[in-house]
C-alpha cells in the first residue's frame, strides 16, 4: 500500500541495491502519514532540510513547527502536543535529540509515557567530515536506559517506510535512529516489520550456522556481505536483523544462539550501552555464547570520509567476517 | 454572587487547602512547604473561578489545563485538586508515602486533574506552549495555564519556551510566575539575579501584569483582563510571599524542603484556623461559582454544541449542581 502512495507521488521506493539515505523516506512517509492522519505533526530544531522533516512541513505548514535551535523546548512542544492527542513527531541530529534533550526526554516524554516520536538523524560516524561533535555513538544507550521508550533503526528504506507507520501505530513513546549517508536498500515488497520482532534475513543453505550475525541500521548491509564471505570461506553463517533494539526479540535472539553457539554484534554506534549490550544482556542470561562486538571501542569518531571512518573504526563486512571467523576458529581448537 | 463574596470565598478556600498542605507535609515529614503556600491563592483563584474543568470528567478534551511548572509545590496542586473534588481528600495524607498516586511530584499518569509530569524545572513552559499550539490547531477554546517559580526561571530552556510561545502567538496561554524571591540558596538576587524581570518577558513577546499574588480580586481581574489579550502570551507577574499564613515560614529560604514536625504544623494550623468554624461549614456546601456557571449565554452554547453527548451531560451535572467539596 505505501508504494502506490509513493508512486501517487510520483515517487517510488527505491529496488534492490539501490542506495538511498533512509531520512530521505522518513521525510516522504511523515508526509504520507500527515495526509492520513490529521493528528500527526512535526517538529525540528532549525535542521529540516537535513532530517528531511522539511517534506511534510511543505505539504502541511499548518502542523509543522520548528523550534529554531532550541531542541529542548521542541521536545516540551511535543510533549504538550501529545497531552492533547497528537502524535508529534520530533526531528534534529540524534546527538541533539538524545544529548541536548535527554532529560527533557526522559521527565517529560518517557515517564509519562506521552506519545512522543523522536526521529533522528545523523547517528553514527557516517556523518563525515562535521566530526565527533555530530556524531551520536551513544544515543541507543542512553535511549534505552529509559523505561517506556522504544529505540527503533531501519536498516534500508523499505524497513524505513515501515517503521515510520508502526512508530505512528504504537502507543507511546518511539526513538528511531537514522543515519546520513546512503544505504544500500536491502528488502524487497514482501518484507515486514514489527515492533518487538528481529527479522532473519539470510540463512545456510543447508543445515545450522556456525555463527550467527546480528546487525542494526547501515550494518545489516555489512553482515549480509560478511556473511556472503563466509560462506565462500566454508563457514555458514545467519543474519538476524535487529531493528527493534528495544522491545529487543529475546526469543529470536536466543533462538539463534542455540543454533549457532557463537554471536556478533555489529553496530554504527559504541560497544558500550547499544545493541552488542541488549544481546549481550539477553545471552548471558539464557544462553551464553562466546561472542564479539563489532562498533566503536569506546571512543569518539574524528572528520573524515564516511567510508574511511568506517574502514579506520573498524565497521566493515571485513571486520564483521575477521570477528566471526575468530569466533568460529575458536571455537573449532578450545 | 457579588465579587466582594467570591473574593471572601476564594480566601476560604485559600485557608482551607493551606491547612490541607500543613497537614500533608506533616504526614509526609517531607516536601516543599514555602514554594506551596505561596502559590495557594493562584491556584485558587484557578481552581474555583478561573479554570473551566469537571472534575467529574478530568479527561475532559475542551477543559482548560494547568502545569505546574514548579512541580515542588504539589500538595499545594493536590489540595486543590482534592477539595475541588477530582479525588478524596482523605488521599492527601498518603502524600509521599509508598504505593500512593500522591507522589512527591505530580504524575499525570496516577493523578486524576494532573495534566502533566512535572518535577524537574524548567520544563514546563515548552509542555503549555504545546497544550496551547494543540488548541489552535483544533479550534478549541480551551486556555493553558503554567505556574512557574521564580528560581526555576534560571533554566534556559524556559526562555526556550517563552521565545517559542511569542513566536506563535499563543493567545491561549498564561504563565504566572510566583515570585517569591527566594530560592534553595537564597534570595533570587543573590543566587542568580533575573530582574528586570518585566522588561526581559516584554522584550521576548509577552504582555506582562504585575499583581499581589495574595489579593484575590487583583488576581481576578487580571486572569479577566488577559483573557481578552490578542496575538500574545500573557505573564502574570505575581509577587508573593514564600510560605505565606504560616508566621514563622513567611520569607525563610529555609522552609524551601522542610517538612514540619508535629509542634510546627499545630502552631501553623493554629494560625490558618481563624476561621476554622465558617470553613468547615464552607466544607459542605456547593457555594463556588465557577467562571464556566457565570459565562454569558452565547458561549455556553457555543460551548455545549461542542461537546460529545456523554461530557455534555456530565458538565450540565457540574454546572447545575456544583461540584463535590
Amino acid at each position: 500500500m505505501t508504494q502506490t502512495l509513493f508512486a501517487e507521488s510520483g515517487q517510488r521506493m527505491p529496488r534492490i541495491g539501490e542506495k538511498i539515505a533512509v531520512r530521505e523516506i522518513y521525510g516522504r512517509t511523515l508526509a504520507e502519514l500527515g495526509r492520513d492522519n490529521m493528528d500527526v505533526v512535526a517538529l525540528d530544531a532549525d535542521l529540516s532540510a537535513s532530517t528531511k522533516s522539511a517534506i511534510f512541513a511543505k505539504a502541511f505548514p499548518e502542523r509543522f513547527f520548528n523550534a529554531g535551535v532550541a531542541e529542548q523546548n521542541m521536545i516540551g512542544m511535543a510533549a504538550g502536543l501529545a497531552s492533547c492527542g497528537k502524535i508529534p513527531f520530533a526531528s534534529t541530529f540524534a546527538v541533539f535529540a538524545t544529548g541536548r534533550a535527554f532529560e527533557q526526554i526522559r521527565n517529560s516524554v518517557a515517564y509519562p509515557r506521552l506519545n512522543v516520536k523522536i526521529v533522528a538523524s545523523h547517528a553514527g560516524i557516517g556523518v563525515g567530515e562535521d566530526g565527533a561533535s555530530h556524531q551520536a555513538i551513544e544515543d541507543m544507550a542512553l535511549m534505552r536506559a529509559l523505561p517506556h521508550m522504544s529505540v527503533l533503526v531501519p536498516a534500508d528504506a523499505v524497513e524505513a517506510n515501515q517503521m515510520v507507520h508502526a512508530a505512528a501505530a504504537w502507543a507511546g513513546p518511539v526513538y528511531m535512529r537514522m543515519g546520513r549517508t546512503p544505504v544500500p536498500t536491502i528488502f524487497d515488497d514482501g518484507y515486514t516489520f514489527v515492533i518487538g520482532r528481529a527479522k532473519s534475513v539470510y540463512r545456510p543453505l543447508e543445515g545450522a550456522p556456525q555463527v550467527t550475525l546480528i546487525g542494526v541500521g547501515s550494518m545489516v548491509a555489512e553482515c549480509l556481505q560478511a556473511a556472503r564471505k563466509l560462506r565462500e570461506c566454508g563457514v555458514e553463517a545467519s543474519v538476524l536483523n535487529c531493528s527493534s533494539v528495544k522491545p529487543l526479540d529475546n526469543e529470536a535472539i536466543v533462538a539463534a544462539a542455540r543454533e549457532s553457539g557463537a554471536v556478533v554484534t555489529a553496530e554504527e554506534h559504541s560497544v558500550v550501552g547499544g545493541l552488542g549490550s541488549a544481546v549481550a544482556e539477553v545471552l548471558s542470561q539464557y544462553c551464553p555464547v562466546p561472542m564479539a562486538f563489532v562498533g566503536l571501542k569506546d571512543c569518539f569518531g574524528q572528520s573524515g570520509k564516511p567510508a574511511e571512518l568506517m574502514e579506520y573504526y573498524a565497521l566493515t563486512a571485513e571486520d564483521i567476517f575477521q570477528a566471526a571467523s575468530k569466533l568460529v576458529a575458536g571455537r573449532r581448537t578450545p | 454572587m457579588s465579587e466582594k463574596e467570591r473574593v471572601q470565598d476564594l480566601e476560604k478556600t485559600a485557608r482551607s487547602l493551606r491547612r490541607s498542605v500543613i497537614e500533608m507535609l506533616e504526614a509526609a515529614k517531607s516536601g516543599h512547604p514555602g514554594g506551596s503556600l505561596s502559590a495557594v491563592d493562584i491556584l485558587s483563584v484557578l481552581y474555583f473561578h478561573e479554570m473551566r474543568i469537571d472534575p467529574l470528567n478530568p479527561a475532559w478534551p475542551d477543559r482548560d489545563r494547568f502545569v505546574l511548572s514548579k512541580g515542588h509545590a504539589a500538595p499545594a496542586l493536590y489540595a486543590a485538586l482534592a477539595h475541588r473534588g477530582f479525588f478524596p481528600k482523605d488521599e492527601l495524607l498518603t502524600l509521599r508515602q509508598m504505593g500512593s498516586r500522591l507522589q512527591g511530584h505530580p504524575d499525570m499518569a496516577g493523578v486524576p486533574g494532573v495534566d502533566m509530569s512535572t518535577g524537574s524545572l524548567g520544563q514546563g513552559l515548552s509542555v503549555a506552549v504545546g497544550m496551547a499550539l494543540a488548541g489552535k490547531m483544533d479550534g478549541k477554546t480551551y486556555r493553558v495555564h503554567a505556574l512557574l517559580g521564580d528560581g526555576e526561571i534560571n533554566e534556559g530552556m524556559i526562555w526556550e519556551a517563552a521565545m517559542a510561545a511569542a513566536h506563535y502567538k499563543v493567545d491561549n496561554l498564561v504563565a504566572i510566575l510566583d515570585n517569591n524571591g527566594l530560592q534553595i540558596d537564597g534570595p533570587n538576587a543573590a543566587v542568580m539575579n533575573m530582574e528586570p524581570l518585566s522588561d526581559k518577558w516584554r522584550a521576548f513577546g509577552w504582555h506582562v501584569e504585575l499583581v499581589d499574588g495574595h489579593d484575590m480580586k487583583a488576581l481576578l481581574d487580571v486572569l479577566r483582563k488577559l483573557r481578552q489579550t490578542q496575538g500574545k502570551p500573557g505573564l502574570i507577574i505575581a509577587r508573593t510571599v514564600k510560605g505565606k499564613g504560616v508566621s514563622f515560614m513567611e520569607n525563610k529560604a529555609e522552609w524551601h524542603g522542610v517538612a514540619p514536625n508535629k509542634e510546627q504544623a499545630g502552631k501553623a494550623l493554629r494560625e490558618l484556623s481563624g476561621s476554622r468554624d465558617t470553613h468547615d461549614t464552607h466544607d459542605t456546601h456547593d457555594t463556588h461559582e465557577t467562571r464556566e456557571t457565570h459565562e454569558t449565554h452565547d458561549t455556553h452554547d457555543t460551548h455545549d454544541t461542542h461537546d460529545t453527548h456523554d461530557t455534555h451531560d456530565t458538565h450540565e451535572t457540574l454546572r447545575e449542581g456544583g461540584f463535590p467539596l
